[in-house]
């Protein structure tokens, strides 16, 4: 109950906080910054979010909102985009993916929106990635997905599979002399080319590692006990997993249950965010290792603010996952990019941004590539108790975005 | 795939395996139970059924919440009390759903079909609403989680013996109330013909009342024991509606053995299936068997041998 309150007052809130109330100093004419009819004013510039806040997807995407939404606040607050407050039209995919694509078209037709930032699952991009092509819109997609895509029209915030897989792989290898890999999965897109692309690197830069097993379930399963004992039998050194949803609070639940101890049995997974630890609880997962580019524990003065204005904003109790903190970066590259095109036109904004560098990432410095992901760094967290990671590793230098790997085909 | 291991370690694993089964066996039947009395009984397609069990859940979350922090002595025993209280409010949910709308449907099966889908629908959002769109995590206390080990390199699951005996307790009370008490003797006598059973003076809206009642409750009780197995969210219903229509409809609708039958046959081929292919194969090759059987059985594997 209170966090649906919170959730209605905030956005009441937001809204308030995007009406003009400061003097400002005047940003450059509209004419000039706008030339393609966008939902510029004088003093204003619109902008669309697009999740799920009902529907399957609601446990997810609703990370995302929040942190859309504490950004653009406080872009607002700092003086706003090119002299212009943002106003947002947010919009409800409801986990539907042909009602992502009607919603997207309107926030582009009738809205004018000079940006969107939306999208949580694969289908759902699928489905509104022609919608943005066709009308000429930008999209700014949080979450990390299986790559095999570039458009002009997107942005991509969260990691590609490659950036997020490999570094991991190397580590578990290194660290823990890990040689036979059990790679497990949800039966769909992302953990199916996730899985590929491991065993590819296992099998093939890897020296004396193998792959002992392969198996998926379908999406809402419940039941693990069987695969649990088969990975009893073949004894694997490492657990590879990438369960998504509520079959994710099944599995480590049912593992615990099965006697199997994480402090001893390595499981890498790159699904489980904080947020899944909600559901899942931390005691059936402390000891298992996660592998992705942000973790709340993060220690960096970006994080430590990030993390106390999203508190601020939606609650103590709330967590931070890694799609979060990728939707957080949205509104800030787009202001950045908006600001070094000094335009908001679509085709100035994909133009401008490759290069664009945002140096307040709670993650640490990120860039843009040319193809519109971002370089970011990979870390492996263990799981605490208290449904955080602790940072156990993190790649040296930054890793390039490489949607379409060529050997891992 | 058994190339190299030793007789004993093979030996665990066929234990371990069984039990597995054993325990998806459980499983299956305090799912379908719930759904065998008023689907099975009342022949009502009631959709919203995964929504009930989320009732129950959230109940167990709720009597967890409320002990550890006003009553943490007794922690180690909410369990007990979350399964009575989940079965209470889901009954009385589903006797005042009944009451406000499955009643004016009996005789129109494809409307409640549609009805009770919405219904689901509704409680979704209100459960979103109410507890947030986030899965909850279900404190278990210790005793319950983990394993017992029975030798070196078998583990059994401590709450797959829970929901074990759990089962046991439900289908002993079901069977019981059905075909032991005056009142199930009743609850049968309106299901074969509800005219006559008016006429003999059955007050039959409060047979039907309490009957749906308690399909409910059961299946209140199923939520709240699936807190140990699974997630705990809005949605997380419709994960087991499916499969709870497919025992139900393979068992044949009208029999409890029936059902206690084919979620015995559906769990083994699963479990087993499960072990030999991956997640997604099995589940496929079982769907497919019984359609295949369906086909040739439409009644179902148990049929109720009645006059007409």
């Amino acid at each position: 109950m209170p966090r649906r309150r919170v959730l209605e007052g905030m956005s009441a809130l937001t809204g308030a906080a995007m009406l003009p109330r400061t003097a400002r100093a005047a940003g450059p004419p509209t004419s000039a910054i706008d030339t393609t009819g966008l939902a510029v004013t004088d003093d204003t510039v619109t902008v669309g979010i697009l999740h799920s806040i009902t529907g399957t997807m609601a446990i997810s995407e609703t990370g995302s909102v929040e942190a859309e939404k504490l950004a653009i606040s406080q872009i607002n607050e700092a003086g706003g985009v090119l002299g212009r407050q943002i106003k947002i039209i947010q919009e409800d995919g409801a986990s539907d993916w042909p009602t992502f694509a009607e919603k997207a078209k309107k926030l582009l037709v009738n809205d004018k929106c000079a940006a969107v930032f939306g999208c949580w699952t694969s289908a759902s991009r699928k489905a509104v990635l022609p919608v943005f092509e066709q009308y000429n819109g930008m999209l700014y997609y949080p979450t990390f997905y299986e790559g095999l895509e570039q458009s002009k029209n997107v942005i991509y915030t969260g990691q590609e599979a490659t950036q997020q897989i490999l570094a991991g792989l190397d580590w578990v290898n290194r660290t823990k002399g890990a040689k036979t890999f059990y790679l497990l999965g949800s039966d769909y897109i992302w953990p199916r080319t996730s899985n590929k692309i491991a065993r590819k690197h296992i099998e093939n830069h890897l020296t004396g590692c193998k792959v002992v097993g392969e198996d998926y379930f379908p999406l809402g399963s419940t039941q693990f006990n069987s695969v649990i004992n088969k990975m009893k039998l073949v004894k694997p050194d490492v657990i590879y997993a990438i369960i998504v949803g509520g079959s994710n609070v099944a599995f480590y639940k049912q593992l615990k249950a099965a006697g199997v101890d994480l402090s001893k049995q390595t499981l890498l997974t790159i699904s489980v965010t904080e947020d899944e630890i909600l559901g899942i609880g931390g005691e059936n997962i402390a000891g298992a290792f996660a592998c992705m580019k942000y973790f709340q524990s993060i220690d960096n003065p970006n994080n430590k603010a990030f993390v106390a204005a999203f508190k601020k904003m939606w609650g103590e109790k709330s967590v931070i996952g890694d799609v979060t903190q990728a939707a957080y970066l949205g509104p800030n590259l787009w202001k950045l990019t908006a600001e070094k095109a000094q335009s908001f036109d679509v085709d100035k904004i994909a133009a401008a941004s490759p290069g664009i560098e945002f140096k307040g990432a709670p993650e640490g410095y990120v860039r843009i590539h040319e193809n519109h992901h971002l370089w970011s760094r990979t870390r492996v967290g263990k799981a605490l108790v208290d449904g955080q990671y602790e940072i156990v590793y993190e790649t040296p230098d930054l890793i390039e975005p490489n949607p379409f790997p060529k050997c891992y085909q | 795939m058994f190339m190299g291991y030793s007789l004993g370690d093979l030996g665990s694993i066929m234990a371990m395996q069984g039990f597995a089964g054993l325990s998806l066996f459980s499983v299956f039947v305090l799912m379908a139970l719930g759904l065998a009395i008023i689907f099975g009984q009342m022949g009502v397609i009631n959709m919203a059924h995964g929504e009930f069990m989320i009732l129950g859940a959230y109940v167990t979350y709720l009597t967890s919440y409320i002990f550890t922090n006003y009553l943490p002595s007794l922690f180690s025993i909410y369990f007990f009390i979350a399964v009575i209280l989940a079965f209470c409010a889901a009954g009385l949910l589903g006797m005042l759903v009944e009451w406000g709308l499955i009643r004016f449907l009996y005789r129109r099966p494809l409307d409640t079909l549609l009805a009770t889908w919405g219904l689901s629908l509704i409680l979704q959002q209100v459960y979103r609403s109410v507890f947030g769109a986030r899965e909850v995590g279900v404190d278990q206390p210790d005793w319950m989680m983990g394993a017992a080990n029975l030798s070196d390199t078998i583990q059994i699951p401590i709450n797959g013996l829970i929901v074990m005996v759990l089962t046991i307790i439900i289908t002993v009370c079901v069977y019981l109330l059905i075909f032991r008490m005056k009142w199930g003797k009743q609850v049968r006598a309106v299901m074969s013909n509800r005219a006559m059973a008016d006429a003999v003076g059955i007050d039959t809206e409060k047979v039907d009342r309490l009957t749906f009642g308690i399909g409910c409750g059961v299946a209140g009780v199923a939520g709240s024991a699936f807190t140990m197995i699974g997630s705990t969210s809005p949605t997380a219903g419709q994960l087991y509606i499916v499969d709870t229509f497919l025992i139900v409809v393979f068992g044949g609708a009208q029999s409890l053995l029936g059902t206690v039958a084919s979620a015995f046959t559906i769990s083994q081929a699963r479990s087993t299936l499960e072990f030999f292919l991956s997640g997604s194969m099995a589940q496929v090759l079982v769907l497919l068997t019984v359609v295949g059987i369906l086909m040739l059985r439409p009644q179902g594997l148990f049929v109720l041998k009645v006059r007409r």
